[in-house]
Parts: C-alpha cells; sequence; structure tokens
C-alpha cells in the first residue's frame, strides 16, 4: 500500500528538487528575491517533512542540515555570498543524490556527503539555534513512550481537579473530549462544581467558571493521564492526586453541596488498535522474491524531451487515419465478415486506439502550474489598480493535455485581468455594498463527461449590460432596434471589434477583447461561456476537449463535402416535417422541436457552398453552442459517429469561417469540422447584414414616398 | 463520520493523511496551501482541520488564525502537523489557536488517535 | 560538363521555373519542398477564389493555390496533367497549382535583381528578377502568393 505512495515522494521529491534547483541559481546570479530563498527553503523542508515518513534518516538528517544553512538565509542572519553559495549548490546535489540512493534503496553514501555536512555544519557553526539533535523528532507526547521505560505503575487510581481557562474552548478543545480521552485509561466519575468565586468580569462566558472534579480508576501511570492535558497545558489549571489503593476512592469525601448532580460518563471499551496490519493474501506471496521485490521498488519517472513525445504524438495520429484508410479499404473489398483479413483489422484498430490513448496520457499535466500562474497575475493586477483580491483554486490536480494548458495561459490571464480590473470593485464600494472589501476570484477545473472544465469566477458587480449594448450599438456590432436578452447582450463582449478605447485601461486594455481569448479558446477546441448577475459577479465556463488530438464526431454531408459535427454539442438528430420549419420575415426561419423554437442554419448557403436546401431533402443536428442557445444546423446527410483525429487547420492554412479544424478520413479525404459557435455568430452576422439591408430598402422606399 | 480538512504543501503528506484517516473511515478533504485551505474550510462543515506550517501563500499560522476570527465553525479543533519542533513552536501554536500538534515523521495511527482525542470521537 | 568543380560558383541559387497561367516565373528550389500530381481538393467556405481548398499530404493538411488567379492571370481550368508545387512560405506548408514544371535553373547572384519589374497589385507577389542570356523571369515571393487565411466575414 506504501509503495505507490513511496512513487508519490520520489515524484514530489523531483520536482521540488527542480524548484529548488532552480531558486539555487537564481540565488547564485544575484536575481532571487527573498520569495525564492522561501520557497527553495520549503522544498527542502517538505522533502525532510515527507522522507520522515518512509523512515530515510539520511535523508532527513541532511535536509535538516541543508535546511538550518537556508533558514539563517532567510532569516538574514547569514548572507549568501558565492562560497556559501557554492556549499548551497552542492548540498543540492547532494540531496538530489540521497534521493536517488533511497529510491533504489541502496544503502552507500554520496561521496561528497561527509564533505558537504562538514561544509553546511562549518557555516552555521555558532549561529546555527537548533541543536543538533532538534531534527529527533520528539514523540507526540511523553505518555508514547514512558511507559516503556517505567516499571509498571503502582497506582490504582487519580483524583483530578481541572478547571479550564482562557482560550481553552476558543482553541477548539472541550472537556468533554479530555474527559472521553480520559475515561479510555479506565474508569472515570465526573463531578462538576459551580466555582466558589462568584463570576466576575475575568471569567468570560465560556463556562470557564466551572470545574469538575474527576476520579479516574485505571492501571495508567502519571505520564499517561498527563498526556492527555497535553494540549491543554497553559488553557486549564490542573491538579492531579495519585490514588494508592481502591480504598482511597471509597475514602472519597461526600459530594460538595454546590455541586450538579453527578454525571459519570460511560466507560469506554478499552480496544485493541484500529490499526490493523494488511495480511497478505497469499502465503507466498508474503516471501518477496528479488523480482517481487523489484516490483515494489518505486516507479521511476522518465523526463523526455517534449519534441520526442509530440513526434510520437504525429505519428500515432498518422497511424490512426492510416488505420481507417486500411479498415475501409478491407470492408469494400466485401470480404466476408469471418474473413480472418477482417478480424486483423480489428484487431489493429484497437490496438491502434490503446497506443493513442497511452501516447496521450504522456502530456496530460495538471493544471496546478497555470493556476500558480494566474496567482502572479492576481497579485500584479490588484496592486495595479489598488484592489484588494484573492485568488481560489480547486482542482489543481485536474489533468489536461499541455498544449490546452499552455493555450490557456492567455485567455486565463486575460479573463482574471478583466475580471479584476472590471469585475472586482473597489475596496470602498464593496464594503458600502456589504461585502467583504476583499475580491475573490476563484478559478476551478475539473472532469466533466470527458471534458474539462474551467471556472473562472469573480464576485464582483457583475456585467454592466447597459454600458455593453451602448458600446456594441455605437460600434455598429448590433442593430439599433434589435431587442436582445441579458445573455445575448452579455456574449457581445466576445464580438471581435467590441473592446473599445474608452474600455481600455492600463491593466486588460492593450487593444485585445474578450474576443481573442474566445478565439484561442475555440482554436483548443474549447468552448466558452458567460454568466453575470449584477451585484454579485461573473462567472465565465470554459469546456475544453481532454486532448487536442481526437474528437468524437458525426460526420455528415454538406454541399457533397463529408464534414465533421463535434458530437459534445450534439443534442439530437432530427428529420423534420417541412411544417416544423416556420418562416420569420424575409429570410430567418425556426424549427419547432418539442414546443420550442429553434433558429435554422443552412448549413451549405451559409457556408457559401450552394442554395438553400429542399426542407424536404433536410435533416437538422440540433446543437447547443457555448452560451447555451441552440440552433439547428440543416444539411444532407449524417452518416457515421466516429473518432477523428484533429488537424489545425490555423497553421497552414489560416482562419475558415464556420470551422475550428480539420480532419483526415479513411478515404483520406480532408473533412472540415464544422464549429457551433463559429456557425452561429456566421449566421447572426449575416443576419445583421441582412437587416441592414432590409432597414436601407425600407428607408429608401419611405424617401420615396416622401419625394 | 468525521469529515476532517487536511492542509499541507506536500503531495505526499497529503496523500499519507488521506490514507490513514479514510483507513480510519473517515472523510478527507485536502487542501494544498494556506489560501486554498482557508477557502475550502469555507465550503464546507468540518469536524476537524490537519494542518503544516510552512506553506506558500499563507501558512498554518495564518490559516488557524483566519479560521478562529472567521464566521463559523470557528472552534472547530486543529492540529498542526509539521517538523518543526520546540517548545517556542507549540507556544505559538497554542497561542494562534491551534488545539494540538504532531510532529512529523508522519505516523499515521498516531495521527488517527489524536484526531479522535481532539474531536471526542471514541477511539475504537 | 556542370558537374565539374571549376564551373560550380557557391553564389549561384537554383530556381525551379514554372508555368503559370501560360506565363513562366521561378521560385528558389530551397522553397520547393516536393511536386504531385493534381487531386481534388476539399473547398473550404468563404475562401477566396484563388484558394481551392485543402488537401492531405502525408497527415498534414496543406492549402491549395491557384498561382494563375493569384497572379491576375485567370482561373486555371484544371486537367489531371496539372500539377502543385508543394512549398515552404514562412513556416506554412502550402501547395500551388501550376501548369507545369520546367526545368531547374541556376544564376549567379548578380544576375539575380530584387527590383520588382511590375508596377502594380501583383508587385508585391514578385520578389525580383533573374536575368538570364535569353529571357527574364520573375521570382515569385511564395510567403505573398500564399498568405494565411485572416478571419474573413461573408
Amino acid at each position: 500500500m506504501m509503495d505507490d505512495l513511496r512513487d508519490t515522494f520520489f515524484a514530489e521529491s523531483e520536482d521540488l528538487l527542480t524548484a529548488m534547483g532552480e531558486g539555487l541559481a537564481a540565488m547564485s546570479d544575484g536575481s532571487a528575491g527573498s520569495e525564492t530563498v522561501h520557497a527553495v527553503f520549503r522544498a527542502v523542508h517538505s522533502i525532510k517533512g515527507a522522507a520522515g515518513a518512509f523512515a530515510l534518516s539520511d535523508v532527513v538528517a541532511f535536509a535538516h542540515s541543508f535546511e538550518t544553512v537556508l533558514d539563517a538565509v532567510r532569516s538574514d542572519r547569514l548572507v549568501p555570498d558565492p562560497d556559501v553559495m557554492r556549499v548551497l549548490q552542492r548540498a543540492g546535489d547532494v540531496l538530489a543524490e540521497l534521493l536517488e540512493h533511497a529510491r533504489e534503496d541502496r544503502s552507500d553514501p554520496p561521496s561528497a556527503l561527509g564533505s558537504v555536512l562538514d561544509a553546511l555544519e562549518e557555516i552555521t557553526g555558532g549561529q546555527d539555534d537548533a541543536t543538533p539533535d532538534d531534527f529527533v523528532f520528539e514523540p507526540l507526547g511523553l505518555g508514547m513512550m514512558a511507559p516503556l521505560a517505567l516499571p509498571p505503575a503502582e497506582a490504582t487510581g487519580f483524583h483530578l481537579d481541572f478547571r479550564p481557562t482562557g482560550n481553552f474552548y476558543p482553541n477548539g478543545h472541550h472537556h468533554q473530549h479530555l474527559f472521553a480521552a480520559l475515561s479510555e485509561l479506565g474508569e472515570l466519575t465526573v463531578t462538576c462544581s459551580v466555582p466558589d468565586l462568584p463570576p466576575s468580569a475575568e471569567t468570560d462566558a465560556e463556562g470557564n467558571q466551572l470545574s469538575w472534579k474527576l476520579e479516574l480508576r485505571t492501571d495508567a501511570d502519571e505520564v499517561q493521564v498527563r498526556d492527555v492535558f497535553e494540549f491543554v497545558e497553559g488553557l486549564c489549571e490542573l491538579e492531579l492526586r495519585k490514588v494508592e489503593s481502591l480504598d482511597s476512592f471509597d475514602d472519597r469525601p461526600p459530594h460538595d453541596d454546590s455541586t450538579l448532580p453527578e454525571v459519570a460518563m460511560p466507560t469506554l471499551a478499552q480496544a485493541p488498535d484500529p490499526e490493523v496490519l494488511p495480511r497478505p493474501l497469499d502465503v507466498s506471496s508474503a516471501v518477496p522474491t528479488p523480482a517481487a521485490a523489484r516490483e515494489s521498488a518505486p516507479r521511476p519517472t522518465l523526463r523526455v524531451d517534449l519534441d520526442r513525445v509530440d513526434r510520437l504524438i504525429n505519428s500515432v495520429g498518422e497511424l490512426i487515419i492510416n488505420q481507417a484508410v486500411i479498415a475501409q479499404k478491407v470492408s469494400e473489398a466485401g470480404l466476408p465478415p469471418a474473413s480472418s483479413l477482417v478480424a486483423h483489422v480489428e484487431d489493429l484498430s484497437l490496438l491502434a486506439r490503446e497506443i493513442q490513448e497511452g501516447v496521450m496520457l504522456i502530456r496530460a499535466q495538471p493544471v496546478k502550474a497555470l493556476f500558480q500562474r494566474m496567482a502572479r497575475v492576481v497579485r500584479e493586477a490588484a496592486e495595479a489598480t489598488g484592489k484588494q483580491v484573492e485568488l481560489v483554486t480547486e482542482g489543481e490536480e485536474t489533468e489536461v493535455d499541455r498544449t490546452v494548458v499552455e493555450g490557456l495561459a492567455d485567455p486565463l490571464t486575460h479573463m482574471v485581468r478583466n475580471a479584476i480590473d472590471h469585475g472586482i470593485e473597489p475596496p470602498s464600494e464593496r464594503i458600502a455594498t456589504g461585502k467583504p472589501a476583499c475580491g475573490r476570484i476563484t478559478l476551478s477545473a475539473s472532469h466533466v463527461s470527458g471534458n474539462v472544465r474551467i471556472v473562472v469566477r469573480d464576485d464582483g458587480a457583475g456585467l454592466n449590460r447597459d454600458r455593453i449594448h451602448a458600446t456594441a450599438l455605437r460600434k455598429g456590432l448590433v442593430a439599433a432596434d434589435a431587442v436582445l436578452t441579458e445573455a445575448e447582450i452579455d456574449n457581445l463582449l466576445f464580438l471581435p471589434g467590441f473592446s473599445t478605447a474608452a474600455s481600455i485601461t492600463s491593466l486588460s486594455g492593450r487593444g485585445v477583447g474578450m474576443d481573442v481569448a474566445r478565439t484561442a479558446i475555440t482554436a483548443l477546441g474549447g468552448r466558452i461561456g458567460i454568466l453575470s448577475t449584477p451585484g454579485e459577479g461573473t462567472t465565465f465556463n470554459i469546456i475544453l476537449p481532454l486532448t487536442l488530438a481526437i474528437l468524437e464526431g458525426l460526420i455528415v454531408t454538406v454541399a457533397g463535402q463529408p464534414m465533421v459535427v463535434p458530437a459534445a454539442s450534439v443534442i439530437e438528430t432530427i428529420r423534420p416535417a417541412p411544417r416544423d420549419f416556420i418562416a420569420l420575415g424575409h429570410a430567418d426561419r425556426v424549427l419547432a422541436v418539442r414546443g420550442d423554437h429553434v433558429p435554422v442554419i443552412d448549413v451549405p448557403s451559409l457556408l457559401g457552398f450552394g442554395p438553400e436546401l429542399d426542407p424536404m431533402d433536410a435533416i437538422v443536428v440540433l446543437v447547443r453552442a457555448s452560451d447555451d442557445s441552440l440552433a439547428a444546423l440543416v444539411m444532407e446527410a449524417i452518416s457515421d459517429k466516429r473518432q477523428v483525429v484533429i488537424k489545425s487547420l490555423r497553421s497552414n492554412v489560416g482562419q475558415v469561417a464556420g470551422t475550428s479544424a480539420a480532419t483526415i478520413l479513411g478515404d483520406g479525404k480532408v473533412a472540415l469540422i464544422l464549429d457551433p459557435d463559429a456557425l452561429t455568430a456566421l449566421a447572426a452576422r449575416r443576419r445583421a447584414a441582412q437587416h441592414a439591408v432590409q432597414h436601407l430598402a425600407s428607408r429608401e422606399v419611405r424617401h420615396e414616398h416622401a419625394a | 463520520m468525521l469529515s476532517v480538512l487536511a492542509i499541507d504543501d506536500s503531495r505526499t503528506i497529503r496523500e499519507l493523511v488521506r490514507r490513514a484517516l479514510e483507513n480510519a473511515g473517515m472523510n478527507v478533504t485536502t487542501a494544498d496551501d494556506g489560501l486554498d485551505g482557508v477557502s475550502s474550510f469555507g465550503e464546507s462543515a468540518f469536524d476537524a482541520v490537519i494542518t503544516d506550517i510552512n506553506m506558500p501563500n499563507l501558512d498554518g499560522f495564518g490559516v488557524i488564525e483566519a479560521i478562529r476570527s472567521g464566521q463559523r465553525n470557528t472552534r472547530v479543533p486543529i492540529l498542526v502537523l509539521t517538523t518543526e519542533t520546540g517548545p517556542e513552536l507549540r507556544a505559538r501554536a497554542r497561542d494562534a489557536g491551534a488545539t494540538g500538534w504532531l510532529t512529523k515523521p508522519f505516523d499515521g495511527a498516531v495521527l488517527v488517535r489524536t484526531l479522535k482525542r481532539v474531536t471526542g470521537a471514541p477511539l475504537s | 560538363m556542370s558537374t565539374q568543380p571549376d564551373t560550380v560558383n557557391p553564389n549561384d541559387i537554383e530556381f525551379v521555373k514554372l508555368v503559370a497561367g501560360g506565363q513562366d516565373f521561378c521560385i528558389e528550389v530551397a522553397r520547393v519542398r516536393e511536386i504531385r500530381r493534381w487531386s481534388p481538393v476539399t473547398p473550404l467556405p468563404h475562401a477566396p477564389e484563388w484558394l481551392l481548398g485543402v488537401m492531405n499530404l502525408r497527415g498534414a493538411v496543406v492549402p491549395i493555390f491557384d498561382l494563375a488567379m493569384k497572379l491576375g492571370l485567370g482561373s486555371t481550368a484544371i486537367t489531371p496533367r496539372h500539377v502543385v508545387m508543394i512549398v515552404t512560405a514562412s513556416d506554412r506548408t502550402v501547395g500551388l497549382l501550376v501548369d507545369a514544371v520546367a526545368e531547374i535553373l541556376k544564376a549567379s547572384d548578380e544576375a539575380v535583381s530584387n527590383a520588382p519589374p511590375l508596377p502594380g497589385a501583383n508587385a508585391r507577389l514578385i520578389q525580383g528578377m533573374i536575368a538570364l542570356s535569353e529571357e527574364a523571369l520573375c521570382i515569385l515571393d511564395v510567403d505573398a502568393v500564399a498568405p494565411v487565411l485572416a478571419g474573413a466575414a461573408p
């Protein structure tokens, strides 16, 4: 059970060593601030802490000496001159070597261990305030050790007088918890007394004025009993008297008249330690063979040049396509289903898929580093705007393809800056509206049904919809007579060209708007949505694919061309009756879907590939865009649902209207991957253009009438 | 079932704590630094908190102060789990409002026992 | 013979001579990756008419440009005998549909001039001229004849 924890430990140590190495390098070239020194200290300290759990005493001892010097540096008691830095660098190397030996279960110490230890101790000589033995961890309480050293206790019990004082309750203690712990040692009788002193201003209302008389019949010795009070030392008055015989209990004085009724604590049965050693299921496995021993050694990790991984991923992508080509050729050859060739091709397809999944895992990376980068952005932005902002992160361990992680850095930075710049109010304003002065930005990551969901939430003022609408009107992004829902207004933020000179500030400005963030996310195969509540804040929801390489898609036909609709956005496919299409005005149509009316997008004509389809021939793919709006995509046919390898169009071609990427089908042909968001936006633009034309036309008509 | 929040910047320690407590039938939420811990604390009801001292963003003392001066569940038992030793640390932890402390190396059985002790949960 | 060492001038530049829209042009050899027969492409929505579509080049999606049309020489009436030159433009790989690829030329660097010979809109598509004994050839600026598609609204 501990083996994979050892793996975790060594993997984490590797990361910590990297952080330490970087920090030491920065300290050496003088570019390090105090935070770097703290980070180096923490790295070594964390290694020490975790190594202790695995009884790696060499590592613990060395890390302690190392840490002592670092502590002196971080508390400015020691100047990290080049000589000190040289020793620290060597110490870093020795620590890495010690861990390597530990991982390989080697007992020989690194050759430089002695000399570096000496050098470290020489540096701290005289100013090390920790005693050499300090790193020997003290036991939890004396009681854990003492019974072994002491002769069996003679006492049969104790009288205790106990009164909580000071911060006993505020610190999370409770008298009943102590009594429960005492009753673990034997039979406890509890009597509560009202204090002899009248309550005064000094005694608070915490019940501190109550005191208890306790009688404990036990075989335990005094150290064990005192150990129960270890944490409340200084938070209570305690008098403890040993009772030498059972009789003494019987001799106890009658209860004070002033006492409350006697409360007997239930005596809890003594039970064996709950930690039960796992028993091997198979006797033979209990005897470690050399092979078994090797297997149980921590799994080493391997650092690989990213280029190599990416080349491998590309090759695997080719393999998948190639395998699809072969599968198609085989199926076209019309072999009998029982043919062994058919079976082999199926095996090949399974294997190829397995290889692909394995390779993709190599690229997965927790979003933690990304989120941590945002902490810096928050700090900088808060400082620049004079606002108080804290960053809260959730789900940092969520793993995503590293390309996604990298591609998210810019849009997230932009959104976080935007949130601080435009969302979070100045402290005075926040206090005036009953909010804490410090604003909060929450970043969270989670896996949601095969996708990754990233949420950027602020608790600021929410979007100023009036201003957004006015800006969009001024910029001609919406028709003057258009009636927009709140969600539609919010989504105006994502329109190219929305970001205005007026909204450009030193921070989030730079002439880029949310459209840039949205474009970046779409380029990652993702979608972004926005939710805002006035006075409560704004939330951006980003849905991203787990990997950039594969997509589950519906193969459809548009203007005779095969295309792909991402399955993630498909709600259903419908073959509607012509009467389900309802015309609105000149060119707009909606489709009646179970009482709802969904805007119709005729994909062939929208993409400029031909006239609108005859409703008789149309099939509809109902999709949900990232702003949660529905659209009915009209096309000629739907043929298949399958995984496709995503090929970027961006690198060689550029931006292609209505699409997010392309793929290569089994016949070797390139098929475009349709993007519901881009299609909806394209349709909206076209509608706006048509409205404008109609508007002009009607004006001309009026002019003619007037003339 | 005890619900415990464990705050530590070391993934290894977090995992160790999680396993020890889950094996003892407790419900564990982890957080990887003080800030994360304080916000997690605000999000659910915990019966106890275990925190490291030396952490980025907000250290363990900061965590304790934040919880004790917070709005709710301010008297939750808080255990400090740290490699740091010495009476000053104990005094500081107590002054900050810690309920108890444990020094690493990590011992799951001791942690479970101590947690039960400060929460008043039956030991067996 | 051209293989004799004394005739090799390290300053010589090699060009591929091609025919597009009935006229001769050339492209630096270093830019040309391969030459393929025409095969049908996947058309792109709302693409300029000189962008014929995309094709699959061993797993990469490559845009194919009608060079004649891009040069203002009218659209190419494509036949199976037309060829596609796969060339490198900036860091992109693109295909140029041409009538034919004629030959490989060598020119000393003195014979190459940078001055575009033509005024007008197409001037920026021409990188320079090579003066040969019998003719003068325009050197195509590959980056300019095969531009990246910007987000185009219909």
